[in-house]
């Protein structure tokens, strides 16, 4: 059933893909091919692949459970926050916060997690800010 | 002579301090890096390169440097394998089936240095082969035209799913899905805006290093989420290892099962559709046909069932370097996370590489060479720095490598959107890994798709839109024959000898070799 879910969703990128390559405008330049005809190309194998995972599906692959879903989900929104986080509040304290989730949600315990995000976050920007001189997001404090 | 004479300057080049400090870096992270479980040598490859591009190295330097953690990943992912039965990468897995059963008959020191001697005659004679057949190869490439180059690259997405897949339509699925990624932004030939939506974010098109470190890395990550495993590899204590240096005589017995593997390994590397796991399983699998027809002792602790498999893969990852750096088309996962080395620097692989940039070629080859005895020395005296590894748990281990992953692309494009498109990156990479579609083919269209559609419009430009020039010469009919065969025989052979490998070995997934 998942196939055949992943090939219907295939099937409507497919779809829409080729719908935006016909929407593409052609400029002042011109080639024998144009713009359009390999992204044609691209959205049929996209389109037969999809039908053929709707025609022969494989067998059901193990999803996690509910739970282990919302895990997915929630370590995905923390992340995106995070990225949004950066340039608000700076390495530093994004970093903490990010790393002492995830590793809590990997199994340590809520005050270990928080000594552990402080030393990942001090440690990476000691090493690639203060050694190798990369740039990291300056947060209003300067770091 | 003109080889050798290349191959001196390259020793000129290899032999500074920064590149030698780098080389010795790249192999001792990649040692690390293969034999902590979870992190391969494309992941660990993948999170390095932003890294090494904002540091403002040099393309020689940096290539040094991540080649040979490419190596050394290679080296290190029989470490956990031998002493865990848990392989540290996907080309360790034939490596458990001895190593594990040697150690624990208290052998885990002779399995180990045993087995970095047969990495090491395997990584060495690869590398003598990559000086010798890439030439050749360049020889016949500068033959092609844009058609044969469509007809090679077509190849390429072909035999990616190599001969072990068992759903080529997920393989097919997966390039196609690349290849559209790829034509996001404006169009080379025409520069017409496609796929932008008039956003301006997309204008420049999606930078393949923000997918490789979200498929690859972020993916990894995911996986150990859902499966809640924050545990160290080892709980009590580093593993005991026992005496480190082999008997002689073991050795002895065992040359002829290292050159096996060697040779099958490099043949297996150099052709597409192969690539580290099959040479090490194909090594394996000969070996115990040729010395343990009834099966006596191979998977009891045998030492030629350890030395091949490692020969074996070893000598695969050297000859999948021929066609990346001849070609520009890579046949692995790790080698096309090294094609966007290459590419993130301007430089384009393929023939022209070796006139243009000899320097940098050959400096990479010498650096092969010297990355090889350095990682000798690190796997046989200083192994055991390397269990230690094992010990940390991958509760710490996966949330630092994620944070690398941000810091990595954060620090090369300085973008809130572009760190969010490496999550979405990620979680995509998840779902399509549960579904088991292949990662690597969405990589290698995203890097080659350019290129592929380019050569496309040339070859037809030249020929005024006639479309048969693609069939129109023989070199073209050849590639074509070797793209249809290499799609079709998998779904002949692929299930039997998925099934082969499974029943040897049944083990967790892994991103490319």
């Amino acid at each position: 059933m998942s196939d055949r879910i992943f090939g219907g969703f295939g099937l409507v990128l497919a779809i829409f893909y080729i719908w935006a390559a016909t929407i593409i405008k052609d400029s002042f330049m011109v080639d024998v091919v144009g713009p359009r005809a390999f992204p044609y190309m691209v959205g049929t194998v996209l389109a037969i692949c999809s039908i053929y995972f709707i025609v022969r599906p494989d067998d059901e692959p193990a999803w996690p459970a509910f739970r282990k879903f919302a895990e997915i989900v929630f370590a995905a929104a923390v992340m995106l926050l995070y990225a949004w986080a950066l340039p608000e509040f700076g390495f530093l304290i994004s970093t903490v916060f990010a790393t002492a989730y995830l590793t809590w949600r990997l199994g340590t315990t809520p005050l270990w997690s928080l000594v552990t995000g402080v030393l990942t976050s001090g440690g990476i920007y000691l090493v690639f800010h203060l050694i190798l001189g990369l740039s990291l997001a300056k947060g209003p404090l300067g770091f | 002579m003109e080889i050798l004479s290349l191959l001196a300057g390259g020793f000129a080049v290899a032999l500074t301090p920064e590149n030698l400090f780098l080389a010795l870096m790249g192999c001792f992270l990649g040692t690390l890096m293969g034999a902590l479980p979870g992190l391969g040598p494309a992941n660990g490859v993948a999170i390095l390169i932003p890294i090494a591009f904002s540091l403002g190295l040099g393309p020689t330097p940096s290539l040094i440097l991540l080649t040979s953690v490419y190596y050394g990943a290679m080296y290190g992912g029989r470490i956990s394998s031998i002493l865990l039965n848990i392989p540290g990468d996907e080309p360790a897995m034939m490596t458990c089936l001895d190593g594990y059963p040697m150690a624990q008959q208290g052998k885990a020191g002779e399995a180990l240095s045993l087995s970095g001697i047969a990495s090491f005659v395997g990584a060495f004679v690869a590398t003598c082969g990559l000086v010798v057949l890439a030439p050749q190869l360049v020889k016949i490439a500068l033959l092609f035209g844009p058609a044969e180059y469509f007809v090679l690259f077509t190849v390429a997405f072909a035999t990616l799913g190599g001969i072990t897949s068992t759903n080529q339509a997920k393989s097919a699925f997966a390039a196609a899905l690349g290849l559209g990624i790829a034509m996001i932004g404006s169009d080379s030939q025409t520069g017409s805006q496609r796929f932008t939506f008039d956003h301006i974010h997309l204008y420049d098109g999606i930078d393949f290093l923000i997918a490789i470190v979200g498929l690859f890395a972020l993916s990894e990550v995911f996986i150990f989420l859902e499966q809640h495993k924050g545990s160290a590899a080892v709980s009590s204590g580093p593993p005991k290892i026992g005496r480190i240096l082999p008997d002689l005589k073991i050795l002895k017995r065992c040359v002829p099962s290292i050159s096996r593997g060697t040779a099958l390994g490099f043949f297996s590397g150099v052709l597409p559709g192969a690539g580290a796991s099959l040479g090490s399983f194909l090594a394996y699998s000969l070996e115990k046909q040729t010395v343990d027809r009834k099966g006596e002792t191979f998977g009891k602790g045998d030492p030629r069932g350890v030395a091949a498999p490692e020969a074996g893969n070893n000598a695969a990852s050297g000859g999948a370097l021929v066609p990346m750096l001849a070609l520009g088309v890579p046949g692995s996962g790790t080698t096309a996370v090294l094609l966007a080395v290459l590419l993130q620097l301007n430089i384009t692989p393929g023939p022209l590489l070796f006139t243009k940039n000899p320097d940098v070629v050959w400096g990479l080859i010498a650096a092969l060479f010297i990355g090889n005895f350095m990682l000798l020395a690190m796997n046989i005296p200083l192994v055991g720095l390397f269990t230690r590894v094992l010990l940390i748990p991958t509760r710490i281990l996966m949330p630092v490598v994620a944070m690398i992953s941000f810091v990595g692309i954060y620090s090369i494009t300085g973008s809130t959107f572009d760190v969010m498109l490496m999550v979405g990156f990620g979680v995509a990479g998840w779902i399509l890994r549960k579904l088991d579609v292949p990662l690597v083919p969405v990589i290698l269209g995203i890097l080659l798709g350019n290129q592929m559609e380019v050569n496309l419009r040339r070859a037809m430009t030249i020929s005024d839109g006639d479309w048969l020039t693609l069939v129109g010469s023989p070199l073209a009919i050849i590639l074509w024959i070797i793209a249809i065969a290499g799609f079709v025989l998998p779904m002949i052979y692929g299930r039997r000898m998925r099934a082969r490998m499974e029943s040897s070995r049944q083990d967790d997934e892994f991103v490319g070799d």
